[in-house]
């Protein structure tokens, strides 16, 4: 393989395995900004995945190439509907975030196998889908020298999709009259309140929001690498993307970073015999390197001061 | 209706928390363009009032009228539309924000939902100009002065509007500066037609600035009086619902050898900054040394220095001869300390354990209470017992959680588990906060009758009064040093004043006698 | 008054129990299946002879030690979301110990290599705990990554070191084996083995230690306020790593016994184990106490296993059994509701007798 070969085989590779991550990460920002810790992004990220791959085998007839994409929009709304149970249990029920987060992902594969059971005949695992989301050329960009090839050739639509959402949730955390509020709430909530904010809703949202950005991302996960649904679709990526989101401080901009970075090593591992020097190492370090690398973070470089300062502490309004 | 020079009637206001009863019927009539001071103990129940004025909670009945229409205010929201605004005692502000955002927070201009900073801003600088209000909008509130801090509180109400300001015991954290500013800042938005309540339990700040006093008593409204014709005896009387002796009873002190020892110790606080620089003290045994000082001027780090809760970055602490600093509080403590620390729910008790785990706790690990690692429940219970009725500690059982006492007996439970180890130095930090007038006697006597039997006693609060009356010699903390010792007899509530607000003795001296032509009275 | 709390917090196991295996009959209901049916294939499933109590025993085996270890853990006030990838760490280092050494007799190679199990998930869980005492680094992120570290080096030892490029492992030596052949001889060829009895004793080593020692003491109280404790001169770091030493050891135990027990060898895992997350569950259930956690492991352990019963007696998908399993979590963890209406109840009752 030539070099711009090799370039292009890491860069696309990098970025379809980034693309669920940049989504779901971008979903715990809003979350943990707003106060609400979840650990229950891997459970959202599976009923995202599934309900994705049940939309694109019963659609994919009727709406052809644009199936991928929609499906990515009814898995952002399951997504929201199922982070509800997280919401009302954390928000309304004072329940420990941690715990409501492992109900979460407990729930989440159960019900989904349960269901594609019940859809397709007691099978544990859905039919390959056909519509999936393959390489695609970004338009123009496309024809730049060298460059053009290597990043905007048989690349991944959803992942530059991904990052144009990550500069728009940028905006909104940190532009927004609705991101100063969310992060208020996340910081000091009761200062919120007497200021006529209304935590529960503003909770509500940052919940809801990482509910749609998470279940977008596992619709990516399945159409884009998986393109079936069974209960090993996902596979840690909603840890990955927790630690993508923490690894990023909490910014859009840098959760997006984390997730590229992520994606890149979790694409090693599967490309890496077609690359020299790579080859030699042992796919496990490739593996487990996102999850070390976020414990030496975490320890060197992020104090705990970094996160948000009411995050995981459960808002109880005195009447 | 008629008389609608109240800008707020609250009519006999009853909350109730479960069976406690916080406000009861209480009575409550505001002027417009007035400083009204609501003046009760801690725990009368002026905070639940004023939180149900501004929307932080529903009373369980009664009336609030606001020029003369009734009205319900049943959130923050709400409270600030009626103009109403209140000025948190704890500052309710977000550390990581600027103080642009701290004020426009909640009701920001925006164009479509995007942030407008520069009419945000604009709108600052007028209100701050207008009310001499000095705040820089572009700064961190983690960076800013408390004084700071209180003015963007302040700017917080007046930017939505409020024509009726609460401020919640605002001088708690303030210099004697800071405070001057305050008044002058306070009368200079009734001037301009705001008016104020301000929530105290200080009475020589109603004397400067209020024109009317409420006192509230054990959730009752007890009297509204004018204060110019009122003196600060009666209003003291009224507070506390009886003639109150200032003095407690005491013999004369006879200090021994040196118990304690601080010899030059730096402290730092957590945000890395020296909270106690080059500080020495030393406290006799039979005697009892007080610290006074405004809160936030070291003595916290001080205490926690020398009870190994913190580190001490340099200098020597000596108990009893041996050079304790930087021990683990379990060897400071086996060394002849007993320490009734500054908040007694965060250090001093473990809430949700049984009151007889919580006497327990210093000593569980000791023959009879265990042995060879193993808990021995029947001495445990027997030891909590006896303490339990040697401090009369008023509870249903010893094996209730620490939790369901009231904060009286949890306070003696503590002293009770502290002195009965028979400990060299006890200090008592704080010792008598939030706590009614009995319990605080009683405690007052235990340090004394410790200081009888020899021991040694180091005594830091923020109630002048309590230092005044128990100490027999007074260092006075000011940003990290002791600026001066004084004895009792020979010292004012004024001149203790200016030295706590950083002062020298001689000055301090010469501008009491100066303002009170040569006769300093002595507190009676 | 302390019995009234007593006998709420059993209330709220109950009724959570309860309310979750409505819920999943409601599920059964809707999607068209048969509750009662479903129901009943399962409760003959796990306890219809004795070959089926074996086997729920046997699954109730591993849960309790995985519970245990996080009910320590949890008491000190820290939530180890990382028992499954101790537990499988136990499982693979007991496993690879047996493999490695089979000349030692067989009993003394089964106590040793458990010894190995609880160890290997000791380190592990006491990586985070010393992280958490001296950077003051997140437990449960920490866990959380090291489950996933813990799963892909498993795998990778035992395709590429425990065995030539092959996905399990020989079987341990015949003597160092739990399957006692009196045991399976009881329960009509269950793949009970004698872990059972071992957790047993550990569920009573566990509640003498935390009840009636100093050190059980000190780990209750550091949970329970860390600023008082250090006041009454306990170290907290100490307390922190102690309680993730002791806890990483059980969960070790507990994959321990999938190794030396139910499986007698190790294979490359599709996902984090299971026995990690339901020993969570059932550790949260049993409200942490070493009893609560005896039934409640009984309870998963006959949903578990009477689950598998479900397809094939009554047609009903046996994910219900874990969907069940999370909804009671979910009640457990939101035990305010529950709270709320038995306040409620009571309160109206009171004003009844009035």
């Amino acid at each position: 393989m030539d070099i711009i070969n090799v370039l292009q085989l890491v860069f696309s590779s990098a970025l379809v395995y980034s693309a669920p991550l940049i989504l779901t990460a971008l979903g715990g920002t809003f979350s943990e900004r707003s106060g609400i810790v979840n650990v229950g992004l891997e459970g959202i990220m599976v009923m995202g995945a599934f309900s994705s791959v049940v939309f694109n085998l019963t659609f994919a007839s009727q709406l052809g190439n644009w199936t991928p994409w929609v499906g990515v929009v009814v898995g952002g709304l399951i997504g929201i509907l199922f982070s509800l149970i997280h919401a009302v249990a954390t928000i309304n029920l004072r329940a420990d975030h941690i715990i409501s987060g492992t109900v979460i992902n407990l729930m989440a594969p159960a019900l989904a196998v349960f269901l594609t059971r019940v859809l397709y005949d007691g099978r544990g695992q859905t039919d390959i889908i056909s519509e999936n989301f393959g390489k695609a050329n970004i338009p123009l960009l496309e024809k730049i020298p060298v460059l053009g090839p290597i990043f905007f050739r048989g690349t991944s639509a959803p992942a530059f999709v991904g990052i144009a959402i990550a500069v728009l949730c940028w905006f909104v955390l940190f532009k927004t009259r609705f991101g100063l509020r969310l992060r208020a709430v996340g910081e000091h909530p009761q200062a919120a309140d007497t200021l006529g904010i209304n935590v529960y809703m503003t909770k509500y949202a940052g919940v809801l929001l990482s509910g749609l950005l998470g279940g977008m991302g596992g619709a990516i996960q399945a159409q884009a690498i998986s393109l079936n649904f069974s209960a090993s679709t996902i596979a840690g990526q909603g840890f990955i993307a927790m630690a993508a989101m923490i690894f990023g401080k909490w910014n859009p901009l840098g959760a997006m970073g984390a997730a590229i970075f992520f994606g890149f090593a979790q694409s090693l591992s599967v490309i890496g015999n077609y690359i020299p020097i790579i080859q030699d190492v042992p796919s496990v370090w490739l593996q487990v390197a996102p999850y070390l690398i976020t414990i030496i973070v975490l320890v060197g470089v992020i104090g705990k001061s970094e996160g948000p300062a009411a995050n995981g502490k459960t808002y109880i309004k005195s009447k | 209706m008629s008389e609608t020079n109240f800008v707020i009637e609250m009519k006999g206001i009853t909350k109730e928390f479960g069976t406690f009863k916080a406000n009861d019927n209480i009575n409550l009539q505001l002027k417009k363009g007035e400083i009204h001071a609501l003046l009760g103990e801690n725990g009368a129940g002026k905070s639940t009032l004023m939180n149900i004025l501004s929307g932080l909670l529903e009373p369980t009945s009664g009336k609030i009228l606001i020029d003369g229409k009734e009205v319900t205010i049943n959130s923050p929201g709400m409270a600030n539309k009626l103009g109403i605004g209140m000025v948190h005692q704890h500052f309710m502000l977000v550390k990581k924000f600027t103080v642009t955002e701290n004020i426009i927070l909640g009701s920001e201009p925006n164009k479509a939902g995007v942030l407008d900073q520069k009419t945000a801003q604009q709108s600052i600088k007028e209100l701050s100009e207008k009310y001499g209000l000095l705040v820089n909008p572009a700064s961190k509130i983690e960076s800013i002065s408390v004084g700071m801090e209180q003015r963007v509180e302040i700017l917080k109400t007046l930017y939505r509007g409020a024509e009726i300001l609460i401020f919640d015991e605002p001088t708690a954290v303030l210099t004697p500066q800071e405070i001057n500013e305050l008044m002058q800042i306070m009368k200079a938005l009734t001037n301009e037609g705001k008016s104020i309540i301000l929530i105290t339990h200080k009475l020589d700040e109603i004397k400067e600035v209020a024109d009317r006093c409420t006192v509230i008593r054990r959730g009752k409204s007890i009297d509204t009086v004018n204060v110019s014709t009122t003196s600060q005896q009666e209003l003291a009387d009224m507070m506390v619902g009886r003639s109150v002796s200032f003095k407690t009873e005491k013999k004369e002190a006879y200090p021994k050898e040196v118990v304690l020892s601080v010899e030059n110790i730096v402290v730092k606080e957590g945000r890395g900054l020296e909270a106690v620089k080059s500080l020495s003290l030393e406290v006799r045994a039979g005697e009892i040394l007080g610290i006074a000082g405004i809160d936030g001027n070291g003595q916290s780090e001080l205490i926690q220095a020398i009870t190994g809760l913190t580190k001490t970055e340099s200098g020597k602490i000596k108990l009893n001869g041996k050079e304790i600093q930087n021990n683990t509080p379990r060897n400071i403590t086996e060394n002849g300390l007993g320490h009734i620390p500054e908040d007694r729910h965060k250090y001093g008790l473990i809430l949700p354990m049984s009151l007889e785990e919580n006497i327990a706790i210093q000593t569980y690990y000791k023959k009879p209470l265990s042995n060879k690692g193993f808990l021995n429940p029947k001495e445990i219970k027997e030891y909590a017992k006896k303490l339990i009725e040697e401090f009369d500690v008023r509870t249903q059982s010893e094996t209730v959680p620490a939790s369901a006492l009231s904060g009286g007996n949890q306070q003696k439970a503590i002293i009770a588990r502290e002195i009965d180890r028979n400990p060299s130095l006890l200090i008592a930090a704080q010792p008598t906060r939030g706590l009614d007038v009995g319990a605080i006697e009683y405690i007052h006597k235990r340090l004394i009758e410790q200081r009888d039997n020899g021991k040694a006693v180091l005594l830091m609060s923020f109630e002048l009064d309590e230092i005044l009356n128990v100490s027999d010699r007074i260092a006075v903390m000011y940003e990290g040093n002791i600026v001066a010792i004084v004895e009792p007899k020979e010292t004012t509530q004024q001149e203790l004043g200016l030295l706590m607000a950083g002062s020298s003795l001689e000055k301090a001296r010469a501008a009491v006698e100066k303002e009170l032509g040569k006769e300093p009275t002595h507190v009676e | 008054m302390n019995n009234k709390s007593k006998l709420d917090n059993i209330l709220v196991p109950v009724f959570s129990v309860i309310l979750g295996l409505l819920l999943g009959a409601l599920i059964m209901l809707v999607f068209g299946y048969n509750p009662v049916a479903g129901y009943q294939a399962m409760v003959q499933g796990a306890f219809g002879s004795s070959f089926y109590i074996g086997e729920t025993l046997r699954q109730a085996t591993p849960l309790i030690f995985t519970a245990l270890g996080f009910s320590v853990a949890y008491t000190a006030g820290f939530f180890n979301i990382g028992v499954a990838g101790q537990a499988l760490l136990g499982w693979l280092f007991s496993v690879w110990f047996a493999l490695s050494f089979p000349e030692i007799p067989g009993i003394i190679l089964l106590f040793i290599s458990l010894i190995v199990g609880a160890l290997a998930g000791a380190l592990w869980a006491g990586i985070a705990g010393f992280l958490r005492a001296y950077f003051n680094t997140s437990e449960v992120i920490v866990t959380i990554m090291l489950n996933y570290t813990a799963l892909y080096t498993a795998n990778y030892l035992i395709r590429n070191v425990l065995s030539e490029s092959s996905d399990t492992t020989a079987r341990i030596p015949e003597g160092a084996s739990l399957r006692w052949a009196w045991l399976s001889d009881l329960t009509s060829n269950s793949t009970l083995h004698g872990g059972i009895f071992l957790a047993l004793i550990m569920a009573v080593v566990v509640w003498i230690f935390m009840k009636k020692t100093t050190a059980g003491f000190e780990i209750r109280a550091v949970g329970l306020n860390p600023f008082a404790s250090k006041y009454a001169g306990m170290s907290t770091k100490r307390n922190i790593i102690i309680s993730m030493l002791i806890s990483g050891s059980l969960a070790g135990l507990g994959g321990a016994m999938e190794g030396m027990g139910t499986f007698q060898n190790i294979f490359v895992q599709g996902g984090i184990p299971s026995i990690g997350f339901d020993g969570i569950a059932v550790a949260l259930l049993g409200l942490g106490n070493p009893v609560g956690i005896l039934f409640s492991a009984l309870l998963f352990g006959a949903l578990k296993i009477g689950g598998n019963s479900m397809p094939l007696v009554a047609d009903v998908p046996t994910e219900v059994v874990d969907i069940v399993i999370a909804s009671i979590i979910f009640f457990v963890g939101a035990n305010y509701l529950i709270r709320m209406v038995v306040d409620k109840r009571a309160k109206l009752n009171k004003g009844g007798v009035k």
